[in-house]
C-alpha cells in the first residue's frame, strides 16, 4: 500500500517476536536513495495476529500497529479485521480463557458458563457434550478441546468413507497410511490425466458434503476450462453449523488422506496451490493435518498446500467469506456472480470442496465412477456421513448410503420417544415424529420441506425443551451475522427480538405475522446462505412442529 | 518549443489507459491531489508509478520505484535515463527520424552520462536509473509529469527541455495515452499564460514577434502593440533595483511573501514610487501599498474563465456578493482605464471573452454557451464545431511531419546556492496538502490538519551532528538572511537534506533564506535549492 | 468534453414485460432506469463499486431461487426480470421496515420517501426494538459523524478506500448488529489518517456525514435547503481544475460539493477544495 499514518504504539518484544516468526523477520529493503511500495502481502494479517493474540492473550494496540506496518495494511482496516472474528479480543485479557459451548447439543446435556468462562457457539464435540475449548497463550501456547479423548466409532459394519479410521489406522504416520491403501489413488489419478479424472467423478454424480449439494465434477470442470491459468483448490474445514463434527473427526483421524484427496484435486482443475481453512477450535485437526502436509511434500509433485486457522466466525464457512478471511479482511461473503469457479480466492479460479466431499473422491478412484453412483439414489449417489448428537445412546458419526430413513439411523444411535429431530443444523428444519421414515437423501428431504444440510440429526426427546433450542437458534444467527446486509443484520435481531417476546408470553401485535415477514426478506434478499437460511428452523418448528401455536 | 505551452495529454488518459506514469519533481499526492485520485485509479488497474524526488513524499509511497535524487540534478538524471534508453535499443527511431530534429547533438550532448556518472552526480543507484529508463522505454503510455521540483529552479526551462526530449526518444507524446504533463500549481497559471500575461506573448499564445498577429490586435484595440517583450517577475525587480521601474500595480500576487530572498524584494517595494496592490486581503505586500484596491474572489464572486492543467477552459460563476467595498476586478481596471480616458467597452465578462475568441484561434469555439454545454472544452478549439482537442501535438504522426519537434541539447547546471563549509546542507522547499502557497487564503480556514505548525525538519544523523533536539529550535541561516524555526527530526530524509514548507511565514519566514537566482527565460526562481546553516537555540 | 466511445455489444432482456436492449456490462438497474422504471436504492452510488448490502433494490429474476441486487448483477441477453412482484415488494418494505425500525433516518430523505412509497411501517417492531445508538461525534471543526443515522451503506469506506481517496481512515469494525464504521481503535478524527477531503461526506445518503457548518445549521433551525442556489464554478486552488458546487444560502456559502459527473473530480475533492472556501468569508 501507500502513504499509511501508522499506530503510534510500538510492539512489545514478545509480540514482535510472535509475529515476526509468522511473517519472517523484516528486510529493510526501502533507502534513502530508492524505495518501493509494498502492495501484496495483506494475506498474512489474520495469522500474525493470531499469534499475537496466542503470545500474549490478546490483540493489543503495539500489536496490531506492528502487523499493520509489516503488511502495509491501513490500521483503521486491521482493525476492523481484528475487530471481525469472536476469538480475537483487543481488550486486555488472562492468558488462560476457556470458551463453554451453549449450543444446541450441549444445552441438552446441562452446559453451564463458570465465573471467568465465555459462553461459545457450537465447538463441534456434540458427541462428547457438553465441551469446551480452552486457549493458554504465552511462550509456548496451545489450545484445548475439553473432553479431549477422542471415541471410537459407535457403528462398525458398511462403513467406506470411515473405514480406516474404525480400523485405528495411526493417524500420524504416513507409512501406515500407505499401507492401509493410501496415495493409491494420487497414483491413479496420474494415471488418468486431468480430463478422465474429473470425467470419473462427474461420472460418479458425487454431490458436495457441505451442504449446498453441488455436483463436484461440473465444479472442477468449469475450474478447468477457465482461460486464467493461475487456480486454486480449497479445503472449507470451517465447519461451524451446530451439531457438525464429521470434518473434524475426517481431519483428526484420517488426515492423511484429506491432503491425497487435495493434490488429486489440484491435479484435476489445474491448481498449483490449495488452502485448507480450519476452524480455530480444532486444534488437534490443526496439528494432524499440518504433520500430514509437511509429511508428504515429495509426494505431492510440486502442489503446495498450505494451512489457514480461523478465528471465531461461522460465516467464514461460507466459501467467498472464507476467501476474504484468507486474504486478511473481515469475512465479508461477496456476491455471487461471479461464482468462485470464476472468480474466486485472490480473484483466481477457485474449487472449494468440503473435507467430506474430498474423501468421498478418493473413494470415487478407488472403486470407480460408475460403482460409486450406484450407492444410494438416483439423485444422491454414495454414503453420507450423519452426526448424531443429543438425546440419543450412542452420538457420533454414522456412515449410510443416501436413501436410508431418519428410523433407520436413529435406530442406530438407539433413540427414546422423538420429540423432534433437528436436521441439518442450525440453518436446518425441524421434523416432527410424523416424518421418521423420511428416506435421507436430497431429493426427499426437499420434497418434504427440509434439508440434509452438513448431516447433523440432533435428536429432542420428550423430556427436552424445544423453545430454548429456537432462542439458541436465533440467537446463534443474530451473534454470527457478518452485517453486510439490511435483511440479516437487522432480521436476525427482529427475529430473535420476537421469540424472546413469544416465549415470554408478550407478544407485541401478531408476532408469527412479524417473524414470517422477516424470515421472508431474509430468505429472498441476503447476501449469502446464513441469512437465507436464519430462519428456516424457527419456521419449521412453527409449521411442523406447531411451536407457540 | 512545441507550438503552444500546455500539457499535451488529458487527465482521463493517465486513468484510463497509461501503463507507466513517472512523477518527476512532483508530490501530487498532496500538491494535485484530486490529479492523483486519476492516477491511483492507473495504479489499481496494473500501471507502474514511478517518481523522481529528493524526498520520499507521499506520493513517493505510492511508487513501484522512488529515485531520491540529490536537488538540482535532474538534468544528469534525464540524460543517464536517455543514454540508457538509446543504447539498450529501446528508443523510437522511426519516430525519431520522421517527427524530430536535432538528434545527433543530443545523442552526443548526453554520451557522458553514463549509469555510473548518474549515479556520481545524482546519488540515485545506478541500478534504479536503469529500471526507470527501460520502464520508460518499454511502456506503451508514459505519462511524463512534472511540477515545481522541476521549474523552480535557475535552469528551469533547461529542466523541462530534458523530460520532453525523453518523450521524444519514445515516441510518447502526440497521441491518445502517452504525453508530458506539467502540473500547473495555481488554478488559472495556465490561463493567465494563454491570455498573454507572459511578457512576450499575446492572447492565444501568439508571439510578440509576431507580426501578423500584432498587426490583429492593434487593430482590434486601436492602439500601437510594442514589439519588444516586457519584464517578468523577476526582471522587474531587477528593473526596480536599477530604479527603471518606479510604479507597479500588483494583482492578485503577494511578492513580499512569495519571492526568494524577500528581504530584498521587500526593499525593493518599499523603494517605489507608487505601489499599488489590487487583492482580497491586506497581504503583506498590500501592507507596502500606496493604494490598496479590495478586488473580488474570481471564482465565487465574478463571472470569467479559468483553464486548468489539461488545457480545459471551466467557467468560473458568480455565487455571492463580495463585501463591503471591494468590487469586481474587471470593473476596477475599466474604472482606472475611463479615468486615465479611455472607455474600454462592455464590462460584462462574457463580452470581454467574445474578444478573446475573436483575437485567439485556440479559443474561437469556446463560446459561453458551449462551454456551459460541454462542461468545458480543452483548446485548441478552432471553431463552433470544434470539439476541443483531448491530447496536442497529433502532427508529429502524420506520415509528412512539417514542424519537427526539435531535441534540445541541455548541460548540467547544479544549484547556483552552493553548499559549503559555512552553508552545508542542502534546504529544499515544498508544499503540504491543506495549505496552499504563502497561507493567504488557506490561513483562514480553521482545518485539523493545520495543528502541526511549521518546523524545519530534518534527519535524526543531521540533527545529531549540529546539536539539534526534535521539537526544539534553532537558528537557519543563508547567504541572504536567518530566522528561527522549531525543528523536527524525519528520519525519510537523508543526511544532507533539509526540507521546509512555505505555508506560514508569520511561523517561519523561508523566503528570507532562499535565493533569487532565476531562469531569464521563465522568471522561476530557485526556491528548490537554497544552502543553510543550522544552529540550536535555546 | 470528448472522450472516446468504444464499440460495445447490445443485448436484450425483459423487465416488466418491456423488452430493452442495453450496452453489454450494463446491470439491471441500468436497464430499469432506460425503461423509466423507478428502482429504490440506498447503498448504490453512481460514482462507487456497488456494494449490494441495503438490498433494497433487489428484483426478481426467473430462475434464479433468490431476488437480487439490481444495482449490481449484469443485464444478460434473454433474462426476465419483474420489479414489481408481491415477493419484490414485500422484500423492499420489509428492509426498509428493518432500517426504519434501528437507524436515525430524519436527514435520509430518500429513505423517508421510499418508506411511504412502499406503505413500510417501522413502528411494527414495538417500542423495545434494538436501534442503533451512537453518541454524536464532534472532534474537529470541520465535520461531524453521527453514526446513529448509519445504514452501513459502505459508500464512505469506499470513498475514503480504493474507489477515491485511498487514504482508509475509515473502516468497517465489529460485525452483526454492532458492525459500525470506525477509525482504527476509534481515535478520534485528528488522530486518525482523515485528510480531511469530505469525499465521504460527499457520499453519505444520510446525513450521518455531514460538514459542520450543515450540522450547526440545522441544531440552530437556520439550515434550510429550500432556500439555497447552487452555483458551478472552478476551485481557486491548485491547477487540476475542480469544479465546486457552491451551496448559496442568504449570500453565504453553506456546502461544496462537486459533480458526480464531473469527469475531473467524480463528485471528490481535497480539503482545500471542499472546505477552503471559507476565506473569503468576513463573517
Amino acid at each position: 500500500m501507500a502513504d499509511l499514518k501508522l499506530l503510534d504504539a510500538p510492539p512489545s518484544d514478545a509480540e514482535r517476536a510472535a509475529i515476526d516468526a509468522v511473517l519472517g523477520a523484516p528486510v529493510e529493503a526501502n533507502g534513502h536513495r530508492t524505495a518501493r511500495a509494498d502492495r501484496a502481502s495483506r494475506h498474512l494479517l489474520l495469522p500474525a495476529l493470531r499469534a499475537a493474540q496466542r503470545r500474549i492473550g490478546w490483540v493489543s494496540e503495539g500489536a496490531l500497529g506492528y502487523a499493520s506496518r509489516r503488511l502495509s495494511v491501513p490500521p483503521a482496516e486491521a482493525y476492523g479485521v481484528a475487530t471481525f472474528y469472536a476469538l480475537l479480543s483487543l481488550k486486555e485479557r488472562p492468558a488462560d480463557v476457556t470458551h463453554v459451548c451453549t449450543d444446541l447439543s450441549c444445552a441438552l446435556k446441562g452446559a453451564t458458563v463458570g465465573p471467568g468462562e465465555h459462553p461459545s457457539p457450537c465447538l463441534g464435540l456434540c458427541e462428547r457434550a457438553p465441551a469446551k475449548y480452552r486457549t493458554v497463550a504465552g511462550e509456548a501456547p496451545y489450545e484445548e478441546q475439553i473432553p479431549a479423548e477422542s471415541r471410537p466409532l459407535p457403528q462398525r459394519d458398511g462403513l467406506r468413507l470411515l473405514r480406516r479410521i474404525a480400523d485405528g489406522v495411526d493417524p500420524t504416520s504416513l507409512d501406515a497410511y500407505v499401507a492401509a491403501g493410501g496415495f493409491e489413488g494420487l497414483a491413479r489419478a496420474r494415471e488418468l490425466g486431468p480430463d478422465a479424472v474429473i470425467a470419473e467423478v462427474t461420472e460418479s454424480k458425487l454431490l458436495g458434503r457441505g451442504g449446498a449439494a453441488f455436483p463436484t465434477g461440473v465444479k472442477w470442470r468449469a475450474v478447468r476450462d477457465q482461460v486464467e491459468q493461475t487456480r486454486f483448490v480449497v479445503c472449507n474445514a470451517d465447519e461451524s453449523e451446530p451439531g457438525t463434527f464429521k470434518d473434524r473427526v475426517l481431519m483428526e483421524s484420517d488426515p492423511f488422506a484429506l491432503v491425497e484427496a487435495l493434490t488429486i484435486a489440484g491435479f484435476a482443475t489445474g491448481a498449483q496451490k490449495g488452502y485448507v481453512y480450519i476452524r480455530a477450535e480444532y486444534p488437534l485437526a490443526h496439528a494432524r493435518v499440518q504433520h500430514a502436509i509437511d509429511e508428504t511434500e515429495s509426494l505431492r509433485d510440486g502442489f503446495e498446500l498450505e494451512l489457514r486457522i480461523g478465528a471465531g466466525a461461522y460465516v467464514c464457512g461460507e466459501e467467498t467469506a472464507l476467501f476474504q478471511s484468507i486474504e486478511g479482511k473481515r469475512g465479508e461473503p461477496r456476491n455471487k456472480p461471479p461464482f468462485p469457479v470464476e472468480v474466486g480466492l485472490f480473484g483466481k479460479p477457485t474449487a472449494v470442496n468440503n473435507v467430506e466431499t474430498l474423501f468421498n473422491v478418493l473413494e470415487v478412484l478407488r472403486i470407480g465412477g460408475t460403482t460409486y453412483s450406484e450407492t444410494g439414489t438416483e439423485g444422491s449417489a454414495g454414503t453420507r456421513l450423519f452426526c448424531l448428537s443429543g438425546c440419543v445412546e450412542r452420538p457420533g458419526l454414522y456412515e449410510l448410503p443416501f436413501g436410508a430413513t431418519l428410523r433407520e439411523l436413529l435406530d442406530l444411535a438407539g433413540v427414546g420417544t422423538v420429540k423432534a429431530v433437528l436436521l441439518g443444523g442450525a440453518a436446518g428444519a425441524f421434523v416432527g415424529p410424523d416424518l421418521l421414515d423420511l428416506k435421507l437423501t436430497h431429493e426427499d428431504t426437499r420434497a418434504a420441506g427440509v434439508t440434509l444440510g452438513s448431516g447433523v440429526v440432533i435428536v429432542y426427546d420428550d423430556e427436552a425443551e424445544l423453545v430454548p433450542a429456537l432462542l439458541r437458534i436465533a440467537e446463534f444467527f443474530r451473534d454470527e451475522s457478518c452485517g453486510q446486509c439490511v435483511p440479516c443484520r437487522v432480521g436476525t435481531v427482529r427475529q430473535e427480538e420476537a421469540l424472546k417476546r413469544l416465549a415470554a408470553g408478550r407478544p407485541h401485535d401478531d408476532e408469527l405475522h412479524t417473524l414470517s415477514e422477516v424470515a421472508q426478506v431474509m430468505r429472498d434478499a441476503s447476501i449469502c446462505g446464513l441469512g437465507q437460511t436464519a430462519a428456516n428452523a424457527i419456521e419449521s418448528a412453527i409449521a411442523n412442529l406447531k411451536v407457540f401455536a | 518549443m512545441f507550438g503552444a505551452g500546455g500539457g499535451t495529454s488529458s487527465y482521463q488518459e493517465v486513468r484510463e489507459v497509461a501503463d507507466l506514469i513517472v512523477l518527476w519533481g512532483s508530490n501530487a499526492r498532496e500538491a494535485h491531489p484530486i490529479f492523483f485520485h486519476h492516477v491511483l485509479k492507473a495504479v489499481h488497474r496494473g500501471a507502474k508509478l514511478m517518481v523522481v524526488d529528493p524526498r520520499r513524499t507521499t506520493s513517493a509511497q505510492w511508487a513501484d520505484l522512488w529515485l531520491g535524487i540529490d536537488v538540482g540534478t535532474d538534468i544528469p538524471l534525464a540524460n543517464a535515463v536517455a543514454r540508457e534508453i538509446v543504447v539498450s535499443g529501446l528508443a523510437n527511431e522511426e519516430f525519431i527520424s520522421r517527427a524530430t530534429s536535432g538528434f545527433d547533438a543530443f545523442r552526443e550532448s548526453v554520451e557522458p552520462w553514463t549509469l555510473e556518472e548518474g549515479e556520481r552526480v545524482t546519488g540515485v543507484p545506478a541500478a534504479a536509473i536503469r529500471e526507470l529508463a527501460h520502464a520508460f522505454g518499454r511502456a506503451a503510455n508514459p505519462q511524463l509529469c512534472w511540477t515545481l521540483g522541476i521549474t523552480e529552479h535557475h535552469n528551469a526551462v533547461d529542466n523541462v527541455f530534458a523530460l520532453i526530449n525523453l518523450a521524444l526518444l519514445v515516441g510518447g507524446v502526440g497521441r491518445y495515452g502517452a504525453g508530458l504533463q506539467p502540473l500547473r500549481g495555481q488554478n488559472n497559471v495556465q490561463g493567465g499564460g494563454d491570455m498573454g500575461a507572459i511578457p512576450n506573448k499575446l492572447p492565444g499564445f501568439q508571439d510578440l514577434s509576431d507580426d501578423l498577429a500584432r498587426a490583429k490586435f492593434e487593430d482590434a484595440w486601436g492602439a500601437p502593440v510594442s514589439p519588444i517583450p516586457g519584464l517578468h517577475l523577476t526582471g522587474m525587480f531587477e528593473a526596480m533595483e536599477h530604479g527603471t521601474l518606479k510604479a507597479v500595480y500588483v494583482v492578485g500576487e503577494n511578492p513580499a511573501q512569495s519571492e526568494a530572498d524577500k528581504q530584498r524584494a521587500i526593499g525593493l517595494l518599499k523603494k517605489l514610487d507608487h505601489l499599488v496592490v489590487q487583492d482580497l486581503f491586506l497581504t503583506r505586500t498590500a501592507e507596502l501599498a500606496d493604494v490598496v484596491l479590495p478586488g473580488c474572489a474570481g471564482w465565487a464572486e465574478s463571472e470569467g474563465t479559468v483553464t486548468s492543467s489539461e488545457r480545459r477552459v471551466q467557467r468560473v460563476r458568480k455565487a455571492i456578493d463580495p463585501p463591503g467595498e471591494a468590487r469586481d476586478d474587471i470593473e476596477i481596471v475599466y474604472e482606472l482605464a475611463r479615468r486615465l480616458g479611455h472607455d474600454l467597452g462592455s464590462t460584462k465578462a462574457e463580452d470581454i471573452w467574445n474578444e478573446v475568441r475573436r483575437l485567439s484561434p485556440m479559443h474561437a469555439g469556446m463560446s459561453y454557451a458551449r462551454l456551459e454545454e460541454l462542461g468545458g472544452i480543452q483548446w485548441p478549439c478552432w471553431d463552433d464545431e470544434h470539439p476541443g482537442e483531448q491530447f496536442i501535438h497529433g502532427r508529429l504522426w502524420h506520415d509528412v511531419v512539417i514542424e519537427p519537434a526539435p531535441f534540445m541539447a541541455v548541460e548540467h547546471s547544479p544549484p547556483v546556492d552552493l553548499l559549503d563549509d559555512d552553508f552545508p546542507l542542502r534546504l529544499t522547499t515544498g508544499r503540504r496538502l491543506e495549505s496552499f502557497n504563502t497561507g493567504v487564503q488557506t490561513g483562514r480556514f480553521s482545518s485539523p490538519l493545520h495543528v502541526d505548525g511549521e518546523a524545519l525538519r530534518v534527519s535524526p544523523e543531521d540533527g545529531a551532528r549540529y546539536g539539534l533536539t526534535d521539537g526544539g529550535r534553532a537558528l537557519v541561516a543563508s547567504r541572504r538572511g536567518a530566522i528561527e524555526a522549531p525543528v523536527a527530526f524525519d528520519s525519510t530524509l537523508r543526511p544532507g537534506l533539509a526540507f521546509l514548507n512555505l505555508h506560514f511565514p508569520e511561523l517561519v519566514d523561508t523566503n528570507i533564506l532562499t535565493i533569487d537566482a532565476t531562469d531569464p527565460r521563465s522568471g522561476t526562481a530557485e526556491f528548490k535549492a537554497t544552502a543553510i546553516k543550522v544552529t540550536p537555540v535555546g | 468534453m470528448t472522450t472516446l466511445l468504444t464499440a460495445k455489444k447490445m443485448i436484450e432482456l425483459t423487465v416488466d414485460g418491456q423488452a430493452v436492449r442495453v450496452f453489454e456490462g450494463s446491470t439491471i438497474l441500468d436497464a430499469c432506469r432506460q425503461l423509466g422504471i423507478e428502482t429504490p436504492t440506498l447503498c448504490y452510488g453512481d460514482t462507487l463499486t456497488p456494494v449490494n448490502v441495503c438490498r433494497v433494490c433487489v428484483v426478481e429474476l426467473e430462475g434464479a431461487r433468490t431476488l437480487v441486487p439490481s444495482c449490481s448483477r449484469k443485464a444478460e441477453a434473454g433474462m426476465v426480470v419483474h420489479t414489481d412482484s408481491e415477493r419484490v415488494r414485500t422484500s423492499r418494505r420489509l428492509v426498509l421496515e428493518l432500517l426504519g425500525s434501528s437507524v436515525d433516518l430524519s436527514t435520509a430523505p430518500e429513505a423517508l420517501a421510499y418508506i411511504e412509497e412502499y406503505d413500510a411501517k417501522p413502528d411494527r417492531f414495538g417500542p423495545d426494538a434494538a436501534r442503533v445508538e451512537h453518541e454524536v461525534k464532534i472532534d474537529n471543526d470541520l465535520y461531524v459523524r453521527d453514526y446513529s443515522k448509519c445504514i452501513l451503506c459502505y459508500r464512505c469506506v469506499e470513498a475514503c478506500g480504493v474507489d477515491y481517496q485511498n487514504t482508509f481512515a475509515i473502516a468497517v469494525a465489529g460485525r452483526g448488529f454492532d458492525a459500525h464504521i470506525s477509525t482504527e481503535l476509534d481515535v478520534t478524527l485528528p488522530d486518525s489518517a482523515c485528510v480531511y477531503c469530505g469525499n465521504c461526506i460527499a457520499v453519505c445518503p444520510t446525513g450521518a456525514l455531514m460538514s459542520k457548518r450543515e450540522y450547526d445549521m440545522r441544531q440552530d433551525g437556520t439550515w434550510d435547503e429550500s432556500q439555497q442556489e447552487v452555483v458551478t464554478t472552478v476551485c481557486a486552488f491548485c491547477g487540476v481544475g475542480c469544479n465546486l458546487e457552491l451551496h448559496v444560502q442568504d449570500d453565504r456559502i453553506v456546502n461544496v460539493t462537486s459533480p458526480d459527473d464531473h469527469d475531473v473530480t467524480r463528485g471528490n475533492l481535497c480539503i482545500k477544495g471542499r472546505f477552503g472556501y471559507r476565506f473569503i468569508e468576513t463573517t
